[in-house]
């Protein structure tokens, strides 16, 4: 019998999602996929299994749910309360859900986007080459109470890892390169944009995220006039009435509002996890820089699945076991423990 | 000298190529022939095409590679020829979408009709004789934005958006036509109604349209409307589907 994650109550927004569907762009359809891609890659990190399949995230709360069978889990993103059995768990980090005891993940402590994973991956039908929903575009639903996920067969055993994480969940400074239509701002324009620091509307969803000042509004030099052309994700769209937003995962594939710059893809996560109320500030950074710095960022991907460690250590590799936390709920969800910063 | 076609940088993303600032025939087929002509070098760094109304978008990890290779390998294929004179790429379809002009099922006919100029019979006529183009498709999964339809047909959008107009629905302004995905908010006038589902998420091929297919939309009675609709499961509202030359 397949085995199913129950869902018994959960959040408004709770979605099964992966790293999209690319190929579409031509059709009218933007990737989607997962707000936070490092989530994915961090919590296939601590099951041991592939980035590309299927998790939950869960925008701002989670929700309860059930196995029918004993699996592995992990959380990442934001992150949230989070219980099995009443016993609380750590985030970032992999555990057992066993069999009939009740998962229940609550509201984000900081950031927006919270990720539920579990061993094998949630194996619910794959719609144009890929199982994340895209609501925007009417591609699959949020979940619901009573719906029940199939999940894969997993091939891995360990749980009780965790892995570091730096603090994307807060805002601070984004870097941006210039785009096709950065130039239709004047030099003014442009360098106001670059020392204003925003505020993250609380309109914000995976197709785009509305950010707030102080002062007069942005404004192309020819605002009305531009024809509608390519979106990409991370484009920083200038609206009609003078106010930035960032173009999300699940954004629309063209569109006629200017366009400043565009957010360079590794800070993706930032933006989107921060939550509403977060202050935000952008960085023009010239392309060789905005390189370079993807190249990093890559790099430091690949190193997510060496940087797994247990949680709880080996009492005969603790000399002063006295000095160690071994009730989870009590560690920081986000501390690394070898260098003592968030 | 033209400053088009020209090449912009798309953030990290990829390179787009566009060929005039504003819409027109001649840019719209040269983008569409130039896609056609960046697909066929099967470029192992080129991730997808797309055309918007008149550029072409060739998607690239930036990152990855050098911005400037890939910007010559297309300075190069822009200079082959001149892409104003292309041909349209081949493989295209004609849609012949049974559509039911006003009546309350698109009850925006009358106003459309007197904003261009004609009567609401001779709409009927000029709506559901001209055969249009799709130009681009965007903003939701395979919704086409056709045309161009006689210069009296520059209308402009409305400037209050009407609340929701359904999926399927046939509406018109600056010289086009956009069959709707999703019922959505819109400033376009709703003139007729059509059983074509242009995404059909659960099918093999949930997105029909390409961009340069052509689309005509003949009048069909009220009567003959429903019973189309009655019939249709697979959300092709009756579309009659051409291969041309």
């Amino acid at each position: 019998m397949t085995t199913t994650l129950n869902v018994i109550s959960c959040g408004p927004s709770v979605t099964v999602q992966d790293m999209g569907r690319p190929g579409f762009l031509a059709q009218g359809l933007t990737r989607g996929g997962a707000a936070d891609t490092l989530a994915l890659l961090e919590g296939a990190a601590l099951l041991g299994q592939p980035a590309t399949l299927g998790a939950l995230e869960m925008v701002g709360m989670g929700g309860a749910f059930r196995a029918s069978a004993d699996m592995r889990i992990a959380l990442t993103g934001a992150p949230m309360t989070a219980t099995i059995d009443d016993a609380t768990v750590i985030w970032n980090a992999s555990h057992t859900l066993p069999k009939g005891a009740a998962l229940k993940i609550g509201g984000a402590r900081s950031g927006t986007y919270g990720y539920l994973h579990v061993g094998g991956g949630i194996d619910t039908p794959v719609m144009m080459g890929a199982r994340g929903a895209h609501l925007s575009a009417g591609l699959g639903a949020a979940l619901v109470a009573g719906d029940t996920l199939p999940i894969g067969r997993d091939s891995g055993s360990d749980t009780g890892m965790t892995l570091p994480v730096d603090d994307r969940f807060a805002g601070g400074a984004i870097r941006i390169t210039t785009s096709m239509q950065t130039d239709e701002f004047d030099a003014e324009t442009q360098a106001r944009f670059t020392t204003t620091t925003f505020t993250r509307d609380p309109r914000a969803n995976r197709m785009g995220v509305r950010m707030d000042h102080d002062g007069a509004p942005f404004m192309a030099t020819n605002q009305l006039t531009i024809l509608s052309d390519v979106i990409v994700p991370g484009d920083i769209q200038i609206a009609g009435d003078g106010a930035p937003f960032v173009l999300m995962c699940e954004c629309q594939t063209t569109g006629g509002y200017p366009r400043i710059g565009t957010v360079l893809p590794c800070d993706m996560a930032r933006v989107a996890q921060a939550a509403a109320g977060a202050a935000l500030s952008f960085a023009i950074v010239d392309l060789d820089e905005a390189r370079a710095i993807e190249h990093r960022a890559a790099a430091a991907r690949k190193g997510i699945s060496a940087s797994i460690y247990p949680l709880v250590r080996d009492p005969h590799d603790i000399r002063d076991l006295a000095a160690y936390q071994l009730i989870s709920g009590a560690v920081s969800a986000t501390a690394n423990p070898f260098d003592g910063t968030e | 000298m033209s400053e088009f076609p020209r090449i912009r940088r798309v953030g990290l993303s990829g390179l787009l190529v566009q060929f005039g600032s504003g819409m027109s025939e001649p840019a719209n087929r040269a983008a569409l022939a130039f896609r056609a002509a960046v697909e066929d070098q099967r470029w192992p760094d080129v991730r997808e095409t797309s055309t918007s109304l008149v550029s072409t978008f060739v998607s690239a990890d930036l990152a990855a590679i050098a911005p400037e290779a890939l910007g010559e390998k297309l300075e190069a294929l822009v200079a082959t020829r001149d892409w104003f004179a292309a041909p349209l790429p081949a493989g295209r379809t004609l849609w012949e979408v049974p559509t039911l002009y006003g009546t309350d099922q698109a009850p925006q006919l009358d106003e459309a009709a007197e904003a261009a100029g004609v009567s609401p019979e001779q709409a009927i006529t000029e709506l559901s004789q001209a055969r249009v183009r799709v130009l681009t498709i965007g903003f939701a999964p395979g919704q086409p934005y056709t045309g161009e339809l006689p210069p009296h047909w520059d209308i402009p959008r409305q400037k209050t958006l009407s609340k929701s107009i359904p999926a399927g629905a046939l509406v018109v302004a600056i010289r086009q036509l956009i069959v709707f995905t999703n019922a959505t908010p819109t400033g376009w006038r709703h003139v007729g109604q059509t059983g074509f589902r242009t995404f059909r998420p659960t099918s093999d091929t949930p997105i029909v349209l390409s961009p340069g297919d052509e689309m005509s939309f003949p009048s069909v009675t009220a009567a003959e409307y429903a019973q189309i609709v009655a019939r249709d499961a697979s959300g092709a509202g009756g579309a009659q589907r051409t291969v041309l030359a």
